[in-house]
């Protein structure tokens, strides 16, 4: 096939006319695959933490009831949940128990929750990977905990678990009620926060409305609104890093603009000598095509690929603190890798075809010029 | 056989460097014949060449090669017509930097959609007839004034033309390669290439290989020469 071959033949003869030029084109493909990374850093690890948001509150209860202090959390009383049971809808209201806890000997925070499971299980705990892996003095499978009151209460480790999300267990260690009551001075009566699944969904806004009216002290918070808060932060953090990288992307541009749409004395007179002999100016254009495409593509898979291997295989440590912000506690955790097809299309036509098309525009300028002028040189 | 009808080329019309570089050109150029343009520099051989070899259009006139007129084709077929019709030696050579030899040679061809293998079997024969063996994967960069010449030549014979255009073959050569070079053309011609060179070296329009020598002057012919 004779246009199968063209395109073969023109792209062999492109190729070596990028070796020809390897300064230029090893620094445009470094600094390309780096602007790539970056920014595919950023889209990848702020995607892959919405997507373990999401999947942490997939079995979320679809509402949350807190009591309000003077504006703040504070715990609930049991009794609340009778008034609960009460309103249309809700199939089941349960009592939860959860909250932070520092250990100073680990330097780590870590999640609590009472689990039902464990109910039989006072003076045991299970704990996530994550937790196990940071534990300092492990071996002995005991872990101490201060208590409110200044004593300490020593627990032992009944099982370490893992999640589908290193989210989940990375900081979370699972307590008996009686253990968790001990440790932070939490009266019988009293939980957390409370639980409420509702059979229809469309029903939430209405159940919410009349638990504002029937405890007016308490807030109701919707697993929705949790998904768009948790999408609002990771968007905006992912917005900061974009900022920051904006020089960068900028410059990126400036550096690209040059080299791709100026063509240097020599590349002219190579395009002039191609249209004296034959050369089309549509196969001088295929020709400024390819290079385009090879530099481009092959910096952007390249950029994607080590965005991939930084944000899922070494935990984003370019830029961590920023957009985790709370990185500064243990335990570390690794992301699930999640990729968006949507958001790879859009960086690909943010970057490899304005290059593509900043090569083509001063190519055809120069592919129009009479070959004659070879002649004339 | 080509044939060109008062030919006129201006450059830069209407500007204050508007130029005539070629007026009033009448010539018949019969094939498989060695035609040489003799001429000071600034005479119009080079534009006449351009003009022949569907590099430039004439500003007015008329070109017919091989009796089908040329001048008002579009550029896509001018350019088709250039590279199967037209192999052209450059004054300077002009062959790109960096790329080996043999792929010099190739470059004409490849818009041409040939097989690669093929295509670098050609021009490696080509190569080997210009007794530059063992030049193939040298970058011509690496090569003398009479190698590079060698080389232009093959990149010349690559499509196969029926004529081949030389401009100042030999303004870069000594007396030997000059004559190396003639000998070559010679060795063409007997194969049925129509030669056209243009050239002010004596060697060149000496030659016993060539047929016709038509001199020019301020863009006009002034002696338009006779078959020897």
């Amino acid at each position: 096939m004779p246009w199968f071959e063209k395109q073969k033949n023109i792209l062999d003869f492109t190729l070596s006319s990028l070796l020809r030029r390897k300064g230029k084109n090893l620094t445009l493909t470094t600094v390309y695959t780096l602007v790539v990374f970056f920014l595919a850093s950023v889209m990848f690890f702020t995607h892959a933490l919405k997507k373990e948001a999401a999947f942490v509150l997939r079995d979320a209860p679809e509402i949350m009831v807190q009591r309000l202090m003077a504006g703040r959390h504070d715990l609930i009383p049991k009794s609340y949940m009778e008034t609960l049971k009460q309103i249309k809808g809700v199939q089941a209201v349960k009592a939860r128990l959860w909250g932070y806890y520092y250990d100073p000997t680990n330097g780590a925070n870590y999640t609590l929750m009472v689990n039902e499971d464990l109910h039989n299980a006072a003076g045991t705990i299970a704990i996530g990977r994550g937790v196990s892996q940071n534990l300092i003095g492990k071996e002995h499978g005991i872990m101490p905990f201060k208590t409110h009151d200044g004593s300490y209460v020593f627990l032992k480790i009944r099982e370490t678990f893992s999640s589908e999300s290193a989210l989940i267990s990375s900081d979370l260690i699972l307590i008996s009620e009686v253990d968790f009551r001990r440790l932070f001075g939490i009266p019988e009566t009293h939980a957390t926060d409370l639980t409420l699944h509702v059979r229809n969904p469309k029903e939430l806004t209405t159940i919410a409305t009349k638990i504002v009216q029937l405890l007016p002290d308490t807030r109701p918070i919707l697993r929705d609104e949790i998904l768009r808060t948790y999408d609002a932060v990771f968007d905006w953090r992912g917005g900061i890093i974009l900022v920051i990288l904006f020089g960068t992307v900028m410059a990126f541009i400036l550096f690209a603009w040059d080299k791709a749409a100026g063509l240097s004395a020599e590349e002219k007179r190579e395009i002039g000598i191609l249209k004296a002999i034959g050369w089309e100016t549509s196969d001088i254009l295929l020709m400024k095509f390819w290079e385009g495409a090879v530099v481009s593509v092959s910096s952007f898979l390249s950029g994607l690929l080590l965005a991939y291997l930084h944000v899922f295989f070494s935990s984003s440590v370019l830029f961590e603190s920023a957009l985790k912000g709370w990185s500064v506690l243990y335990p570390d955790f690794k992301l699930t890798p999640f990729i968006n097809a949507y958001q790879v299309g859009a960086l690909f036509f943010l970057t490899v075809v304005p290059y593509t098309v900043a090569t083509l525009i001063p190519s055809w300028r120069a592919a129009t010029i009479d070959p004659d002028s070879v002649m004339r040189t | 056989m080509i044939q060109l009808m008062n030919i006129r080329k201006v450059f830069n019309t209407g500007k204050p460097n508007e130029f005539v570089a070629l007026e009033g050109i009448e010539i018949l150029l019969h094939p498989h014949q060695a035609t040489v343009f003799k001429g000071p520099s600034g005479s119009g051989k080079t534009t006449l060449l351009s003009v022949v070899g569907c590099m430039a259009r004439p500003t007015s006139g008329r070109i017919l090669l091989y009796d089908q007129e040329i001048t008002s084709l579009p550029e896509r077929f001018l350019t088709e017509i250039r590279r199967k019709t037209f192999g052209f030696v450059f004054q300077q050579f002009h062959l790109i930097k960096g790329i080996t030899a043999i792929e010099n040679v190739m470059a004409p061809a490849y818009p041409g959609g040939e097989k690669y293998a093929s295509l670098r079997k050609r021009a490696g024969q080509l190569l080997g007839l210009l007794g530059l063996s063992s030049k193939v994967s040298s970058r011509v960069e690496w090569l003398s004034g009479g190698e590079a010449q060698r080389v232009a030549i093959a990149r010349a014979l690559i499509n196969q033309p029926s004529v081949i255009i030389a401009d100042e073959p030999t303004a870069h050569l000594d007396t030997k390669l000059s004559k190396e070079f003639m000998e070559i053309m010679k060795r063409l011609k007997e194969e049925g290439k129509t030669l056209l060179i243009a050239s002010h070296d004596p060697i060149v329009h000496e030659s016993e290989a060539v047929d016709r020598v038509i001199e020019m002057r301020d863009g006009r012919i002034v002696n338009p020469g006779r078959f020897s």
